[in-house]
């Protein structure tokens, strides 16, 4: 395998792809071709079919290195941790690209910490260093309140988990062709430690959030449990899910895995709606790279307001019903 | 059951200033607190202390004035308290940060396990947790919001949060654990506490108390550099339309239906029509 390259590590759900693996290839696609080095696409899993390694190329992989076994089956820290660790030893790569998920947020800076790499956790922008062809990574701290760029000037490889949704997957294309090396796994990459005893899947009322391309948050403006049926009335016409501030949150209005912001989960959906939030700090950090932001408040002074694209300075209990009737009434037509 | 929780003192987020000419933050005036998320690692092991006995040590690798945040610790329960503090160690970044707190936590001596909490709320990278494990070789398990010990205290089993619902897991201790806010409600510190925090005696550990390879720590030992901070924009000057009256109110929300509907999010919502319309 060519040395120097640049790796995006690809995360699997079963024995497929998760978006994520698309979207870290599109963010290395540029810097390796301003590097003028390969890009290489690592796949760790088991059960991996040719024709979804085929796609990571299809997306803009210029190679695939995947290993591939039943040990290596559903996400581990420990084995991932002895893969990758070996991989990047025996190949050196100058750069290793993750998706900041759960996963990524794990795996990334336990193997950054045993190859005495840096590491720089959910970037929002990646560039290289004219002079000195460093990866310039860029990341919000301090809630959002900060945007700060970092390097690793000397170690290597330089590491960065770069924030789910952030960036658009490249356009397939089939013509692509590159090569799908497969790595044999060694044994004493194992470490059975951990042992994973079941998953519980979310409910469709718990649907994962970060996935999802349209939100419709409420806030303590919602008053009660029982109005965030509003919110599920125009989610549903929309086709998307329901996010909350911390408030509504810990009212018990809806569970913990719909909150967003600095203690909840931070999305990038196209487009999120704000009902009833004031737009606070901690909050908007989970939302403020959306698509497009819409919020409802009637307090002119809200935050929230400020970062919207349209923003609706009203009581949401007219706005809501109002907005409700008219989508089904397009429906109807 | 012996557990080590690490905790890091922080700027209470709300009350950060940004000075917008100069991108710079503007300390003053912001009160420092534990990082909130770390208040429920903080919680988590005193439940467990309480349930299957044994001690629980807060330890912190920061500045002196960090000793605040070990007697908070202190006053919600916590037995021991450990500063790690030098300048030597100063400029820290996440692998010098995890590389010095591993060296201390060796010196601790044996421990079932540890509990971070899932990230801090300044640096926000949430890497640590990961870091301390892979340091110390501990099996670990991130992100989780359930924890029971079993098999006569020789293993826990843990329910962690990701993307698609919760993994179950099983760890042998000792083990590391990072946490998230549905796992506890932190307690609040009660006078006793208060009081026994205030007299307590910390212990206090500088480079030279460490077995430290000290090309390892500090700015110098740190593999990344900040370049460059920037306050972001934090306006998007969209439009903006108020609701008075029934008028203003149909104004409003036709708007809104134009404004999505231009930025293609009603296609979703077409796609429904025409499901509807041919069923
Ligand atoms: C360490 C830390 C972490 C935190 N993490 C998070 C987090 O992850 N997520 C989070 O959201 N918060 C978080 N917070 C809390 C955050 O600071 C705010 O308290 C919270 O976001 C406020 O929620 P809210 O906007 O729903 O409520 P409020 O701030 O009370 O706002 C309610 C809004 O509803 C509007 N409203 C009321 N009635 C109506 C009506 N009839 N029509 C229209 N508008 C109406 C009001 O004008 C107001 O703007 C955190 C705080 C700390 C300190």
């Amino acid at each position: 395998m060519h040395k120097q390259a640049l790796w995006t590590v690809a995360e699997l759900e079963g024995a497929h792809l998760r978006d994520t693996s698309f979207e870290i290839i599109a963010r290395g696609r540029r810097l390796a071709d301003k590097l003028g080095v390969p890009l290489i696409s690592i796949a760790i899993g088991s059960g991996i079919e040719e024709v979804e390694l085929q796609r990571l190329i299809h997306h803009g992989a210029d190679s695939v290195a995947a290993v591939d076994t039943g040990a290596l089956q559903g996400y581990q820290t420990e084995t991932y941790s002895n893969v990758l660790t070996s991989l990047i030893e025996r190949y050196e790569p100058q750069i290793v690209l993750a998706a900041a998920t759960v996963n990524g947020r794990s795996l990334l800076p336990h193997v950054a910490m045993r190859l005495r790499a840096g590491l720089t956790a959910d970037c929002t922008e990646l560039d290289i260093e004219e002079e000195t062809g460093n990866l310039l990574q860029t990341r919000p701290a301090i809630g959002g309140n900060i945007l700060a760029t970092i390097k690793t000037p000397e170690a290597r490889p330089q590491m960065a988990t770069v924030r789910p949704r952030s960036t658009l997957p490249l356009p397939e294309d089939p013509k692509r062709r590159g090569e799908i090396e497969r790595i044999p796994f060694e044994a004493q990459w194992h470490d059975r430690r951990v042992k994973k005893l079941g998953m519980k899947e979310n409910t469709v009322e718990q649907l994962n959030i970060q996935a999802a391309e349209i939100i419709v948050a409420g806030g303590r403006g919602m008053k009660k449990k029982e109005n965030f049926s509003l919110l599920e009335k125009l989610a549903a016409e929309l086709g998307g899910v329901i996010g909350a501030s911390r408030e509504a949150v810990d009212r018990a209005w809806i569970s913990y895995p719909h909150q967003v912001g600095l203690s909840g989960k931070t999305v990038v959906p196209a487009l999120y709606i704000a009902v009833g939030i004031s737009g606070a700090i901690q909050h908007l950090a989970g939302m403020k790279t959306a698509g497009e932001i819409v919020a409802i408040n009637r307090d002119p002074q809200a935050p929230i307001l400020e970062i919207a694209d349209f923003a609706v300075v009203g009581d949401l209990f007219q706005v809501l019903p109002r907005l409700i009737a008219r989508l089904r009434e397009e429906r109807q037509l | 059951m012996k557990i080590i929780v690490p905790i890091k003192q922080v700027p209470e987020t709300g009350n950060v200033k940004m000075d917008t000419e100069t991108g710079t933050i503007i300390r003053d005036g912001s009160e420092s607190i534990i990082n909130p998320l770390d208040l429920y690692a903080i919680e988590t092991a005193i439940e467990l202390k309480e349930k299957h006995g044994g001690s629980v040590t807060a330890i912190s690798m920061g500045p002196p004035a960090a000793e605040k945040a070990l007697r908070e610790a202190v006053a919600m329960g916590c037995d021991e308290a450990v500063l790690i503090t030098d300048r030597k160690f100063a400029g820290s970044d996440t692998w010098a940060t995890s590389y010095t707190l591993s060296a201390a936590i060796k010196k601790i001596g044996p421990f079932d396990f540890i509990v971070a909490g899932e990230r801090a709320t300044d640096g926000d990278t949430g890497q640590v947790g990961p870091n301390l494990a892979a340091a110390l070789n501990l099996p670990m398990a991130t992100f989780i919001r359930t924890i029971d010990v079993v098999k006569e205290a020789s293993a826990i089993q843990v329910e962690r949060l990701v993307e698609e619902g919760y993994e179950q897991l099983e760890l042998p201790l000792p083990a590391l654990v990072t946490v998230v806010k549905e796992i506890a409600y932190p307690r609040l510190p009660t006078l006793r506490g208060k009081q026994r925090a205030k007299k307590m005696e910390l212990l206090r550990w500088g480079a030279d108390d460490l077995d430290l390879d000290v090309t390892k720590i500090g700015l110098k030992g740190s593999p990344t550099r900040v370049v460059k901070i920037v306050s972001p924009r934090v306006t998007r000057e969209g439009s903006r339309v108020e609701v008075k009256n029934e008028e203003t109110l149909e104004k409003a929300v036709e708007e809104l239906l134009t404004f999505l509907n231009e930025r293609g999010f009603l296609a979703e919502h077409k796609r429904l029509t025409e499901g509807e319309k041919g069923a």
